[in-house]
């Protein structure tokens, strides 16, 4: 579904990703794993757009999108739930949730009804402001938006970032749901026990470069992970 | 088999000639108060004879409109579905929106009603010609840069160039720069009308394209020096814009058809009724747009960029078309200015003119349009006061300490404006909080 090959992305003269090279098939979860500056924000600012890659190419369901400009990603199917939430917090719930449908023609109130059933707790705070949301309904929030938009695949950049521990969990739960409902997810998290539990095949990341990637199943018993990102004496 | 003449397409070309003739009278040459028809009739054969058709430019570039017409009149009729939909995408409300901020049309029409009425009120010269050149024109520039600051939430200093933009464009098309017209043809100011907001609007993209990729302070820096630049050109181009002394011998507008002939001459009170019909299409124009897809994208993009891109809008175009439709109102000021005092002196487009407008936008209150009208009124009413009764003491160069007391009271005791919208008076309490990522404006973050 979506193949990165040899992306290498600059900020001026420092180089945060050394070519890097990675796949997503339909219908998975895949986690990118890695601690603070290891490349993973960039990697996905990459992938939507934000940031155009100065070497190497990016494919999405056989379309080159190496050079396309982050506000035509959703039109292809590409929706990405940015670090830190950023929902618009002088709209309503509701009004969030209908930007989330600006770039796609067609009906939108069944999207929203489904956005509520996932997401009760929306629904009964759909006229409030976004900004007085707490932190885990403005995640909800920040996804629903972006599923509103019918991506095929879903970016999602730290969304357990800031929450306790049992929203957390309740957000990694609707992510599974996600992708047992058809939408792929890509998802960076540095809450790497949780991340590969849901996911299906997961990349380590380190320096801006990918060092090695498994199902998340290998991931979890590997010793290198289980010494770096899950904590554990080895 | 139809007759030839009865044919549709026939029936549409007549009529778009029929209508530009009609249109080439009344605009036309005037007559004077002794001969009202002197202008129509005095050189009528001339004009209906074949070789007068071309010999007449002025009738040959009507011939042109009329075609112009009858090309859009029947690609409306054959393409109109689809640009019915297309137009009906773009002004669409939001779907599915309990609106917030609606329009109360019922204030609206009193006001109208008030404002209409006001000059029988009004028998001061002084304060008859105030209420068009310093008040309603100023009304206008409100209510455009409104959309570009209040809307878009994009910090413009150099509005002014727009409104010099419509001055000069008008002086252009009727004839008064050293620049010869386009075909040599002088046209009646109310032709200047379109032209001048088209190339207002053609201003506002040609600033903008390259230069909205800029955010806050930066792109107020480059506004900014678009204006010095336009008020530069005015200056110093004495070929083409007449340069510091200016441009005379602006007609005024004029209707003159057959038996009636009207223009409006050094009396204020006619051109104030002009300026407020025109107020109020721009007023109902910009609540559309508020209300409508274009409003809510650019209140994502002034909320948070990022994630307005993140969702498909593509906050350049959006910018673009802020900058586009908060010039033409102002190229319209433009026309209103130069047709009523028939001059245009470039010693007034400069940096301070800028600054009072944005001055009236942010004490009416940032994205109300009621605020930005009211703001105006009040701001331009307690100058044209100070100057016309003078408290003791009072020295021409006083006026701006006047104003700036009465901006800090204002911000001390309502910081988001006399009207603010709403939504915008919630930003502006979370900026204050130093929360959230909007208004650049205020805050100077760019984040």
């Amino acid at each position: 579904m979506l193949q990165v090959t040899n992306a290498v992305v600059r900020y001026g003269s420092i180089t945060a990703l050394h070519g890097i090279s990675f796949n997503v098939e339909a219908g998975e979860i895949v986690t990118l794993l890695g601690a603070n500056g290891a490349g993973k924000t960039t990697t996905l600012r990459m992938l939507s757009g934000l940031h155009a890659p100065t070497e190497g190419s990016i494919v999405f369901e056989g379309n080159d999108v190496t050079l396309t400009k982050a506000h035509q990603f959703t039109g292809l199917g590409i929706s990405h739930v940015p670090e830190g939430r950023r929902i618009f917090p002088q709209m309503t719930v509701e009004e969030n949730l209908e930007m989330g449908a600006f770039g796609r023609r067609g009906p939108i109130a069944e999207d929203m009804e489904k956005m509520y059933e996932t997401f009760p707790i929306l629904k009964d705070r759909r006229k409030q402001m976004g900004g007085n949301l707490s932190g885990g309904e403005q995640q909800m929030l920040a996804i629903a938006r972006a599923l509103m938009g019918r991506p095929r695949l879903l970016l999602l950049d730290e969304p357990s970032m800031g929450l306790a521990p049992m929203i957390a969990e309740t957000i990694f739960r609707i992510i599974g749901e996600i992708r047992d409902s058809g939408t792929t997810v890509f998802l960076v998290e540095q809450n790497a026990a949780q991340a590969l539990r849901l996911a299906d095949r997961g990349y380590v990341m380190e320096n801006g470069r990918i060092v090695f990637g498994d199902t998340a199943a290998n991931l979890l018993i590997d010793e290198r992970v289980r010494a770096v990102y899950l904590g554990e004496e080895v | 088999m139809s007759r030839w003449w009865r044919r549709p397409s026939v029936v549409r070309l007549a009529s778009s000639v029929s209508v530009m003739a009609a249109v080439e009278l009344v605009t036309g040459p005037p007559g004077s108060n002794a001969a009202p028809m002197a202008g129509v009739s005095g050189s009528f054969a001339e004009k209906v004879s074949f070789f007068g058709l071309f010999a007449s430019p002025r009738w040959s570039v009507f011939l042109v409109y009329a075609l112009v017409l009858y090309g859009v009149w029947s690609l409306w009729l054959h393409r109109g579905r689809q640009i019915r939909n297309a137009a009906s995408v773009v002004l669409a409300r939001p779907r599915n929106i309990a609106q917030r901020g609606t329009i109360r049309w019922s204030a609206a029409v009193v006001l109208v009603v008030v404002a209409a009425l006001l000059p029988h009120f009004v028998s001061d010269p002084f304060w008859q010609t105030a209420m068009v050149e310093q008040i309603a024109v100023y009304v206008l520039l409100a209510l455009g840069l409104n959309v570009v600051v209040g809307f878009a939430g994009l910090l413009d200093l150099g509005f002014v160039a727009f409104y010099a933009v419509g001055a000069y464009a008008t002086a252009w098309v009727t004839g008064a720069l050293p620049l010869p017209p386009l075909f040599g043809v002088h046209l009646n100011p109310f032709f200047a009308i379109p032209i001048a907001i088209a190339l207002a609007m053609l201003a506002g993209v040609l600033l903008g394209t390259p230069t909205l990729r800029l955010r806050g302070d930066y792109l107020a820096i480059v506004t900014l020096g678009f204006g010095e630049i336009i008020f530069l050109f005015a200056n110093n181009l004495n070929g083409i814009t007449g340069g510091s002394a200016g441009t005379g011998q602006i007609p005024h507008f004029s209707i003159h058809l057959a038996s009636i002939k009207y223009v409006w001459g050094l009396a204020p009170v006619p051109y104030y009724y002009l300026t407020l019909a025109f107020v109020v299409l721009f007023v109902i124009a910009f609540s559309l747009l508020e209300h409508s897809r274009i409003g809510r994208a650019w209140t994502a993009i002034r909320e948070d960029e990022v994630a307005a891109e993140s969702l498909g809008i593509n906050p350049l175009k959006f910018k673009v078309m802020a900058f586009a439709i908060g010039a033409a109102s102002a190229g319209f000021a433009g026309v209103v200015t130069a047709a009523q005092t028939n001059f245009v002196n470039p010693s007034v487009f400069t940096l301070y003119f800028s600054i009072n407008i944005l001055v009236l936008v942010i004490f009416g209150g940032m994205g109300s349009i009621s605020g930005a009208v009211l703001g105006a009124i009040v701001i331009q009413t307690v100058s044209m006061y100070l100057i016309h009764t003078p408290p003791a003491g009072y020295q021409p160069q006083d006026l701006y300490i006047y104003l700036g007391a009465l901006l800090i009271v204002m911000m001390i005791f309502r910081p988001s404006g006399l009207l603010p919208s709403k939504r915008r008076r919630r930003e502006i309490g979370l900026a204050e909080a130093g929360e959230g990522h909007m208004d650049e404006v205020l805050t100077g973050d760019t984040p």
